[in-house]
């Protein structure tokens, strides 16, 4: 993306993907719990927040194919890339494990987008803010969930003490990637467009910390983190996600449904 | 989605061994008989009360099981509307389970209990979820068939005598309706689709009618409680009867989107203003009933499967909120 700084457009495109893909991956993750939850009021929660996701994802993928200028809508965008074109962090593809790791990943996500949300508000490009002012209070409200599990379990059983350890331990490696900035970010940040999310690892540190802190957990020890997903380098778990997500369209490309 | 009393065949019918006081009985009857509605602290006759358990956890077990049908499309939905709208419905399905155990547990029999009795095998739940979903199409149709069905039986339902049973039943019509239309909205996509969306269509209303129309339980020459319940206002309307109701409906809504109901017998009977039907293979409802649906051990692997490896939540959400409350009465 260096290449096309001063493409405004383009940069939009690549960073409405990145908000939209974010939301996108993670709402297909939560829909696999539907049916599936540890209990009924579980269930309904979780698909409460994979509601909101798609929701999100819905108009910021509007938004990239808008962008784009090619005539790819939201649906062209979920349903017809491959791997190396999505631009989610790998936090959210990550599996859904048990409930524990669910719930570890769903906090470092939520928490973190709550913030960015909150920045995004403001942004110089209306319809990002029209989107992300509606979206934080659904955020602010997936962060208390997963925030309020992390207690519960943390706090709850030797059992679940461990397999909350464990499912922190697993995604605790995707967390930096969340406060990446790079060139193609960079000149967003500078018209206002984007926020500089680097500036907002304090104040997430710090929510993180206290989180932990009444869940009796260690915070994990720093470790070389683990990146790729915003240049489309992602886990293996993204392609059976897709292979699973975009069956329907790409077994029936001439179909509409 | 959707009830009615499933038994089977050899099951006794309803013990009269509590002999209940004839002045209560006889007071009772009369409000029932006056369409007033029965609270949870109001006296009732054991049998009533037991009927009322079995039916309202049936349904309720339906809803959750239910739920695994259509959640096995969600992650496969063809696009981002389409998958938002069934995520948002098999929800809807789980918030209905919510709401009638909770209806149930007004009679006295904890959620944990009716759980265990569905994973036991002794709770029955509507024979149409041991059927498997193949393709897309068999969303368009549950919803469309299956949810149709359902509202034919709960819309009576919504002026039931159980007052807890009554008010559940007209938040889940609402969205039943909903569904319903969600499902015919598929249909009718695919079947003004490609070849493909079509033959998955036809196919799809050629495996789910004649379950959808035995969703509606036994004619009513075998239905040994329909009387006691009507009298009672648990039912209003006889399975026959709203079978019937059911056929009348679907049937031009199927010719109206160009699918062909499979049935060679149908014909229109001018005379009593209502469509002839062939004869329904009741032998395939009462196999079902018995748990010998195509998927039925699948259903139940999955409903215990998710119980079980979700007891450490449930036991760690216990033992946080007892330390927290032994924490407040500390301080």
């Amino acid at each position: 993306m260096t290449k096309l700084v001063g493409v405004k457009e383009n940069l939009l495109f690549d960073y409405a993907c990145r908000l939209g893909d974010d939301s996108l991956i993670l709402g297909q993750r939560l829909s696999e719990w539907c049916g599936h939850a540890p209990m009924l009021e579980v269930d309904l929660s979780l698909a409460n927040v994979g509601l909101d996701l798609i929701g999100q994802a819905t108009h910021f993928l509007a938004l990239a194919g808008e962008a784009e200028g090619k005539g790819r809508d939201a649906d062209a965008l979920a349903f017809r890339r491959d791997v190396l074109d999505f631009r989610n962090c790998l936090l959210v593809e990550q599996p859904n494990g048990d409930f524990a790791q669910t719930i570890a990943r769903q906090f470092l996500f939520s928490n973190w987008q709550e913030l960015l949300f909150r920045e995004l508000g403001t942004s110089t490009n209306l319809a990002i803010a029209a989107i992300a002012q509606k979206a934080v209070k659904e955020v602010a409200y997936h962060a208390r969930l997963a925030n309020e599990w992390m207690v519960r379990l943390g706090d709850g059983t030797a059992e679940s003490h461990a397999r909350l350890a464990s499912g922190l331990d697993w995604m605790w490696r995707f967390s930096d990637e969340l406060f990446e900035v790079d060139a193609a970010i960079e000149p967003l940040i500078a018209s206002g467009v984007a926020c500089d999310i680097r500036k907002l690892r304090p104040e997430w540190d710090g929510i993180v910390a206290r989180v932990l802190r009444d869940a009796t957990l260690d915070l994990p020890k720093p470790r070389r983190a683990t990146v790729g997903g915003r240049s489309g380098h992602h886990s293996e778990h993204l392609g059976h996600l897709l292979t699973e997500m975009q069956f329907l369209q790409r077994a029936y490309p001439d179909a509409k449904w | 989605m959707y009830t009615t009393e499933l038994k089977d065949k050899n099951q006794a019918p309803q013990s009269a061994a509590v002999v209940e006081d004839p002045a209560r009985l006889e007071a009772f009857e009369a409000r029932v008989a006056a369409d007033d509605f029965i609270e949870p602290k109001d006296w009732m006759p054991e049998a009533y009360r037991k009927t009322l358990v079995r039916q309202i956890s049936q349904h309720a077990h339906s809803e959750i099981v239910g739920m695994l049908p259509e959640g096995n499309w969600i992650t496969r939905a063809p696009n981002l509307r389409r998958k938002a709208i069934l995520l948002a419905k098999v929800q809807d399905e789980g918030g209905h389970g919510l709401y009638l155990y909770a209806a149930a547990e007004t009679l006295g029999t904890s959620r944990e209990e009716m759980i265990d009795a569905l994973h036991s095998g002794r709770a029955k739940y509507s024979t149409i979820f041991n059927y498997p979903t193949l393709t897309w199409a068999d969303i368009g149709a549950i919803g469309w068939l299956v949810d149709g069905a359902a509202i034919m039986n709960q819309v009576p339902l919504q002026r039931t005598s159980y007052g807890p049973y009554a008010r559940a039943m007209v938040r889940i019509c609402k969205e039943e309706s909903f569904h319903q239309r969600q499902g015919y909205e598929i249909m009718t996509a695919l079947a003004a689709g490609t070849d493909a969306q079509k033959r998955m269509a036809q196919d799809a209303l050629n495996r789910w009618w004649w379950p959808s129309i035995m969703m509606f339980g036994p004619p009513d020459e075998n239905s040994p409680n329909t009387a006691q319940s009507i009298r009672w206002r648990i039912k209003r309307e006889t399975n026959d009867e709203l079978r019937q109701k059911f056929i009348d409906v679907t049937v031009p809504q199927a010719e109206a989107i160009g699918l062909t109901v499979p049935d060679p017998d149908l014909t229109w009977n001018e005379a009593r203003g209502s469509y002839d039907y062939g004869a329904i293979d009741w032998d395939e409802f009462y196999a079902v009933v018995r748990g010998e649906g195509p998927v039925a051990k699948e259903r139940m692997q999955a409903r215990v499967k998710a119980w079980e490896e979700g007891a450490w939540v449930r036991e760690a959400a216990a033992a946080h909120a007892a330390k927290h409350q032994a924490r407040e009465a500390a301080e």
